[in-house]
């Protein structure tokens, strides 16, 4: 069990939880996730510690709504408990010290970017976040990021803030120098089409360039292989080997196939739950 | 010798046509007049040679007598003064390998039905009222890392003996491979419930959702967290794949991931419950131990027309238990002998269609003494089918090994422990079952669990 602290929607389909998970907080890592799993009968789903408070022993996810669990997880709010939580899962993210990292995300990536950039300026390296997303009111958390980095990029697609368009082509643009400079590394967290542009982007440029991978997962902990991804023409299981991987290695076609393979009965949950909705949401508080 | 009927006292089992299709155990188990019928059988032998066969060396004489004279609280008494989990055993037990074969019954009749009459009487003291907790009298903590049967019967022996434990478990829910594996018509969770109380009784505290060498690191469990002693029974959960192409395919799982979103998550109950599992109308299921017959058997509960095992050995090499296979039979699971999988094959969007295969014969015998499978030139197979369920064996997880330092482990990814007292190189860690030996059996596994709990006992008496 654990009990949430905070509770924030951030837009229409994310929201923010604080959880107080002492044991997760003191070990967790930039890079690493947990599994939750919201009631009786649920699902285990995997979500990226966005961040880590130790002294407080809490914990920050961010979460999007995309399918049934998800939807039962954003109708939580502060006080509430949620059944299940193990982590830190996977491997924390290893990047050289002393570089520019710039780091990019897409949906609740971009959130999922606070422990690492953090942790990277803490040890004095130089921190690039770009953000990216529809329009302006769906951007989240870009004070936080601009707290905590040396520069934040932010890119909307139809220009209501920052650079119109998309996270790529920016990250091409600094690539060639423009704005805080070429980075020597990219870490990028996000849908899987959006981690293939970025792999595009930086490939022939020769940018070291890792990607949090999301495929499905049931255990977290190396059990079921559920979860394996082909990388450098290897399989790894990305809850243990991963979640993070090099980008200009990752199939991700295969990547983004496999994530396919519930989409029939991921509808039905979703439209049994709208169906329920009422009953539904009040069970999984 | 006393005359003796030749045969088994049947088990009631249910109707292999209604069974196959839903998750209800599928053996009734004996009635009390069943019982005495079979524990007349045995001779009670001056030298019971039974009992060398099972690895906890349970008085399987005495016991029996008991049943025999009508005693159940006795036979009891004496089981679980040996065996912690007599109600798991006596249905998963390879009876056939251990006690049973060497029943000196066996030798010109049929052995006694040990394994069920251990089922019986611990069926029969699971309607009796349960034991008074206990409180722990000793000063020393030990913590558990794992909650399969090794560390569950660690745990309850070390609780029996005074002291305070803690059992720490990666998943949700507690069990190990009796909760996530062994699928609920062989072994009912509620049975495993049932024992997880008891040993709650005990006074054994159970924390889900740790997993040690993520959450806390084990050298935390000393330094932070006070135990004295630590004993790890973390499994052989890492399932191995044939490296053949076409294993990324969609609808390709591991033994692993198919019983555990059904057991585990409880996916027959989609979508009540919120993980699915694909299921299509055909299935194979690649290897023929304990795990491929639960897979197979799985698969048409879950609505397959049609599953199947696919094997590169012969029957007479077949790993399962011979209660197991026969059950599967019954229910129309089907057998590929002497086929050994080439390729998956699938379609355009990635799904899979078939299964390429050589077919084999038996040639000679290996450095195991096993018949070795050959190649038949030029005849292959290709097996049209939805799904295909990986079920060649699992590995020890090197999660905790490649967190710790001072365990060793063997070119299989074993821990190094002493086989009586479970030590391992480290100084007060202790491990047990299937990390140890590899993929093995419940029984060998609970004795392990025994023993390091009586090991340790010795271990902190001499320290004082
Ligand atoms: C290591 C890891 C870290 C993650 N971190 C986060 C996070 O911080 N915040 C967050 O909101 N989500 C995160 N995810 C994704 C999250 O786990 C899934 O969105 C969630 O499992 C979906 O469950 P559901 O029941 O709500 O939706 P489902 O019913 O499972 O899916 C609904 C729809 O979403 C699609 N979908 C499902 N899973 C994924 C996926 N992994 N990637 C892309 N599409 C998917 C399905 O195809 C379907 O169309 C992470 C995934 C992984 C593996
Ligand atoms: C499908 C299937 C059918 C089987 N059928 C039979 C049968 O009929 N008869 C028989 O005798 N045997 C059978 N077996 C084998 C038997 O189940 C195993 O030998 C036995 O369960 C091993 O027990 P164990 O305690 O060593 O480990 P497990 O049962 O594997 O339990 C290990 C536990 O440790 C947990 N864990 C692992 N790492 C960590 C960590 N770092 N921190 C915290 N927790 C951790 C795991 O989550 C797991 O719950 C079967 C196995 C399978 C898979
Ligand atoms: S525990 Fe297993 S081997 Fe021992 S008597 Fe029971 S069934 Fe036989
Ligand atoms: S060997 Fe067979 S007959 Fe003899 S005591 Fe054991 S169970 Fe009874
Ligand atoms: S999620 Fe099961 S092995 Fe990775």
């Amino acid at each position: 069990m654990a009990r949430i602290v905070e509770a924030r929607r951030l837009t229409p389909v994310t929201k923010l939880f604080r959880l107080d998970a002492p044991l997760i907080a003191a070990a967790a890592k930039a890079g690493q996730f947990v599994m939750l799993r919201v009631r009786e009968g649920g699902e285990r789903i995997p979500l990226t510690i966005a961040d880590y408070d130790r002294a407080a022993g809490t914990l920050t996810i961010v979460v999007q709504e995309v399918g049934a669990t998800t939807k039962r997880v954003c109708a939580l709010e502060a006080g509430d408990e949620i059944l299940d939580v193990v982590g830190p899962l996977g491997t924390p993210v290893d990047i050289a010290p002393g570089g520019h990292a710039c780091a990019v995300g897409g949906g609740f990536g971009s959130a999922a970017l606070l422990c690492l950039m953090k942790e990277l300026r803490a040890r004095g390296d130089t921190t690039t976040a770009i953000v990216g997303a529809r329009n302006k009111d769906l951007l989240i958390l870009t004070d936080e990021l601009r707290a905590i980095c040396t520069s934040v990029e932010i890119c909307t697609d139809d220009g209501s803030a920052g650079f119109k368009g998309f996270v790529t082509q920016r990250l091409a643009q600094l690539i060639a120098g423009e704005g805080p400079g070429r980075p020597d590394t990219v870490v990028a967290i996000g849908p899987m089409v959006m981690l293939r542009a970025i792999a595009e982007t930086t490939r022939e440029a020769k940018v070291k360039t890792l990607v949090s991978l999301d495929p499905l997962m049931v255990d977290g902990t190396g059990m079921c292989g559920g979860c394996r991804v082909i990388v450098g023409g290897q399989t790894l299981f990305a809850c243990v080997d991963g979640p993070i991987f090099d980008a200009h290695e990752v199939d991700f076609a295969v990547g983004m196939r496999r994530s396919k393979q519930y989409v029939r009965q991921e509808k039905e949950a979703v439209e049994r739950l709208a169906c329920a909705a009422t009953p539904a949401l009040v069970e999984a508080r | 010798m006393p005359v003796k009927r030749a045969e088994k006292t049947p088990m009631p089992v249910r109707d292999p046509e209604v069974r196959a299709h839903d998750f209800k155990e599928v053996n009734d188990g004996y009635t009390i007049f069943h019982a005495a019928f079979e524990a007349e059988r045995c001779l009670r032998c001056q030298d019971p040679v039974c009992v060398e066969g099972c690895p906890v060396g349970i008085p399987i004489p005495d016991f029996i007598h008991a049943v025999a004279i009508g005693d159940m609280a006795g036979a009891a008494r004496i089981l679980r003064g040996a065996n912690p989990l007599p109600a798991i055993c006596g249905r998963v037990c390879p009876q056939e390998t251990q006690c049973e074969e060497r029943c000196s019954l066996g030798t010109r009749l049929v052995p006694v039905a040990i394994g069920h009459l251990e089922r019986f009487v611990a069926d029969w003291e699971r309607t009796q009222a349960p034991a008074a907790p206990l409180r722990p009298t000793r000063p020393k903590k030990i913590a558990v890392i794992g909650s399969g049967p090794s560390g569950l019967v660690c745990a309850g022996e070390l609780a029996r003996l005074g002291y305070p434990v803690t059992v720490y478990e990666a998943l949700h829910a507690p069990g190990g491979v009796l909760r996530y594996g062994i699928p609920e018509f062989r072994l009912p969770k509620a049975i495993l419930d049932w024992e997880i109380g008891v040993l709650k009784g005990l006074g054994v505290e159970i924390v889900c959702n740790v997993v040690i060498g993520k959450t806390l690191p084990l050298d935390d469990l000393f330094s932070r967290l006070g135990y004295t002693v630590v004993f790890v029974g973390t499994g052989a959960g890492l399932p191995q794949f044939l490296g053949i192409s076409g294993e990324d395919l969609n609808g390709v799982m591991s033994a692993n991931e198919f019983l555990t979103r059904v057991n585990l998550m409880r996916a027959y109950d989609f979508p009540e419950t919120d993980t699915p599992v694909n299921v299509g109308k055909r299935v194979a299921v690649i290897g023929a131990g304990n795990t491929a017959m639960d897979a197979a058997r799985t698969a048409l509960r879950m609505g397959a027309e049609e599953a199947m095992i696919v094997y590169r050995r012969s029957e007479k090499e077949m790993s399962a238990r011979v209660e197991e296979y026969g059950h599967a039979i019954e229910e129309g699971v089907r057998f590929h002998w002497l086929t050994s999988p080439l390729e998956v094959v699938g379609s355009a969007d990635g799904w899979v269609t078939g299964l390429r295969c050589q077919k084999m014969q038996l040639g000679e015998p290996d450095r195991s003494g096993r018949a070795r499978p050959v190649p038949i030139p030029g005849e292959e197979v290709t097996i049209p089918l939805d799904n295909v369920v990986l079920a060649i064996g699992t590995t020890p997880n090197p999660l905790l090994t490649r967190t710790t330092s001072g365990l060793l482990t063997t070119k299989e990814g074993c821990l190094v422990a002493d086989e009586e007292t479970g030590r391992t190189p480290k100084p007060l860690v202790f491990a047990g079952g299937d990390a140890v030996t590899g993929a093995a059996t419940v029984i060998l596994a609970a004795g392990a669990g025994k023993r390091a709990a009586h090991a340790i006992d010795e271990a902190l008496a001499a320290r004082g």
